[in-house]
């Protein structure tokens, strides 16, 4: 089951069964998922087909041209892009079956209990503590940076299971229920004036191991996966120019000659050209990954789209003159969605900052750089080989 | 460009990759040029009469084909495209190669083939050229661009690869001319870069073949010039990824303070930064090759965007491997200097980075501001 007609045929009887008009969002969301359709290239029974991942168009292409609902995947990207792809390589039939489903719908949404206040960029140094007591592990210790927190059913955890081995052999991999009276979720404010984040502090939470990820003390590699399933959009929409943040500056610029300077004006030339080449730079590693060429230009996206993104929204604050001394509001809220354009320059200015830092320092990915992509040697270490009780902190 | 395309960028799409025939193309320039003129070649050369390897003109442009690959089969050409032409600019651009690839075979070519059809001395002019039995250049100084009306005067200085001319292309008041090199006088200039001669070019009036009226020879020029810039992008990208690839393989190997110097966290983040600079050249200078072999309406955004931002790549590749070789990148026995005279000319050739961002201010509608001042003087 694995051709182009067949997927084609399969979706049209979906929406023939399933009229979207006349269906409930999440009845059809789910037959979607009954019918291997949900992520054609996951396993059947599980919401694919065993089908290459390329074909994953021609279903969604059906379905946009009918007007389908979907599953809001930027509400539920950690489920999807995260938790899925690693309850899928190392959960049990049983945890896949009871898991996936909830998850790709929508219904339960996930989220990354990985970070800690003292492991950050260093997240193997985490402390957060998992001690077995029978059937269960019982979980003590504090996560930071954790989004959707609030809104999630269930966490994917690392915890650190054996202090006595160097850090990278004593964490352990975990399916976390939000639920648990030992999970206390605070919001987490940030310089914007918004709370995306959150702390999360586990006390005494109680987790089945049947709820286990992967052997204990293999969660390092476990959570390699995690990692490495970052969500990458392959055959994604293409980004038009002018689409991202340049297209605001250059419509202020259009619409507000009285602002314009030669230095905003050389600057503003300088970046559009620069965020141009990224557009295009997108484009490339899009094509290479439909030609099956995937390349570490992957990296250089993230590392582009940062300094791009708040080069461009601190220029738009000078541009504004005398509004960019203003702010919209500052009042607290918890948005579910994160939207770097949305909202004013101000906000934009200050919530790009994070850019650099979510998702890998551009510190951090300047090494993974260095090292994997070019091949440079590794900084000398004195933490491979001490037990994680010894490290310094 | 219509006004749609302007403001809202719907762009239609370019193919950014290497097709298999180019990835062939590119492995029989880069051994040819490994084997005929490699860079200890190139600085035995450079200060003698001619730094161009004898015999490498005749097997890359004739018989590998690569001066034909703009000009239609029936010119006498390949067929090819620009697409080709850009992977062949990458491997001299990598190998800052002394040919006469950009002026004659790009810049010369494209501007015969504005002229091909309508003039019969430019038909046959082009299919010399385009065999590679007729070196051909454009009589403009290396640093003219597609967006100013050309000047034209009995003498003009800094013509690139002038020296190799077989013919030279003259622009006049009265249109475009073929002057044999016989009737010019052609004095050598001392260059920046020594790997590509630059000679003060004077011929008499109404001396050679007259090719096109002024109109004509104006649009071919500009179509030629803009084909130059375009594909020049190539050549950068090609220097930078060398650049880059000698920095990252001399880090490795040489130790201070005990270690090899790239794994110092300093260094490692800067050749870092300039691998994702000569991956977004890499797409930009494809892009522009593209738009030139599909003739796209974008061309000349696209080619505009490719020169602002990869002239600039290019020279900070140049001006890094240099540093971060420390003392020998500076000796004139290191093949760094060749690197770093070609991309610092290279920035001039055929527009600066400025003036590209003037054209691509007019293109999409982004104007210079005007400025008055009250009470300032």
């Amino acid at each position: 089951m694995t051709d182009a007609e067949e997927i084609r045929s399969l979706t049209r009887q979906l929406l023939a069964d399933n009229p979207p008009a006349t269906t409930d969002r999440t009845d059809f969301l789910k037959a979607r998922f009954d019918a291997g359709l949900a992520w054609v290239h996951y396993p059947v029974g599980l919401g694919g087909l065993a089908a290459p991942r390329a074909l994953q168009a021609v279903v969604d292409t059906e379905l946009a041209a009918a007007g389908a609902p979907d599953n809001d995947p930027r509400r539920i990207g950690i489920g999807l892009g995260m938790a899925a792809p690693t309850l899928l390589a190392y959960g049990s039939e049983e945890v896949k079956r009871r898991f996936l489903r909830p998850l790709w719908v929508g219904e339960e949404v996930w989220c990354q209990l990985f970070s800690e206040p003292g492991a950050g960029s260093d997240l193997a140094a985490l402390g957060t503590r998992a001690v077995r007591d029978g059937e269960d592990w019982v979980v003590d210790g504090q996560k930071v940076w954790t989004s959707s927190a609030h809104v999630a059913r269930w966490a994917i955890l690392i915890a650190r299971t054996d202090p006595d081995v160097p850090k990278h052999r004593g964490i352990t991999y975990f399916v976390c229920d939000m639920t648990d009276p030992g999970v206390e979720v605070r919001p987490l404010r940030q310089i914007t004036g918004e709370a995306e984040f959150n702390e999360v502090f586990l006390s005494g939470v109680r987790i089945p191991d049947a709820h286990r990820l992967g052997e204990i003390g293999d969660g390092w590699r476990v959570a390699q996966t995690t990692l490495m399933n970052e969500r990458v959009s392959i055959g994604g929409a293409r980004i038009p120019r002018e689409g991202g943040m340049i297209g605001k500056a250059a419509t202020t610029w259009r619409e507000r000659p009285e602002l314009r300077t030669h230095d905003l004006h050389r600057r503003l030339l300088d970046l559009w050209v620069d965020a141009e080449v990224a557009r295009l730079t997108g484009e490339r590693l899009r094509q290479q990954l439909v030609a099956g060429q995937p390349g570490p230009e992957g990296s250089a996206m993230k590392l582009g789209f940062a300094r791009l993104n708040q080069a461009i929204s601190g220029l738009e604050v000078e541009l504004l003159g005398e509004e960019g001394l203003l702010y919209g509001e500052w009042e607290m809220r918890r948005p579910d969605l994160v939207d770097f354009t949305g909202r004013d320059a101000g906000y934009r200015y200050l919530r790009s900052k994070g850019n650099s830092i979510e998702g890998g320092t551009t510190e951090v990915l300047l090494n993974i750089v260095a090292e994997r992509v070019l091949g440079l040697p590794s900084e000398p270490r004195n933490d491979k080989d001490v037990a994680w009780k010894d490290l310094a902190r | 460009m219509t006004e749609a395309t302007k403001q809202t960028g719907q762009t239609e799409q370019l193919d950014l990759l290497y097709s298999e025939t180019e990835e062939d193309l590119r492995a029989a320039v880069r051994a040819l040029l490994a084997d005929r003129a490699g860079h200890q070649d190139l600085l035995g050369r450079i200060e003698t009469e001619s730094p161009y390897v004898p015999g490498l003109w005749k097997a890359l442009a004739g018989d590998m084909g690569a001066a034909g690959l703009l000009v239609p089969e029936k010119l006498g050409g390949q067929g090819a495209s620009h697409r080709e032409a850009a992977v062949v600019l990458e491997e001299l651009g990598r190998a800052v190669t002394p040919a006469p690839y950009l002026t004659s075979a790009v810049v010369a070519t494209e501007t015969l083939l504005a002229l091909a059809g309508e003039s019969a001395p430019a038909t046959e002019l082009l299919s010399g050229l385009a065999s590679g039995r007729t070196v051909a250049v454009l009589v403009l100084p290396l640093s003219a661009h597609p967006y100013a009306a050309q000047p034209t005067t009995s003498s003009v200085v800094g013509v690139a690869d002038a020296v190799a001319a077989d013919v030279l292309l003259v622009s006049r008041a009265d249109g475009l001319y073929a002057v044999p090199a016989a009737e010019a006088t052609v004095e050598p200039q001392t260059p920046l870069d020594l790997t590509r001669p630059l000679a003060k070019v004077s011929t008499e009036a109404g001396s050679g073949t007259r090719l096109a009226g002024p109109d004509e020879a104006a649009a071919a020029i500009r179509r030629g010039l803009l084909a130059g810039a375009g594909l020049l992008a190539s050549e950068q990208l090609g220097l930078a990824e060398w650049c880059l690839e000698e920095t990252v393989r001399h880090t490795r190997e040489r130790h201070q303070f005990n270690r090899p110097v790239g794994s110092f966290q300093a260094l490692k983040h800067r050749m870092a930064q300039l691998w994702l600079d000569v991956v977004g050249a890499r797409a930009a200078a494809r892009a522009a090759a593209e738009a030139l072999a599909t003739d796209s309406p974008d061309a000349p955004l696209t080619v505009a965007v490719a020169q602002a931002y990869c002239s600039k790549v290019a020279v900070r590749a140049a001006e890094e491997c240099v540093q971060l070789h420390g003392g020998i990148g500076m000796t004139w026995e290191h093949p760094a200097h060749l690197a770093l005279k070609r991309a610092k000319s290279d920035q001039l050739a055929l527009g600066s980075a400025g003036r590209h961002q003037d054209a691509i201010a007019a293109l999409v509608d982004l104007p210079a501001p005007q400025v008055e001042v009250i009470g300032a003087r």
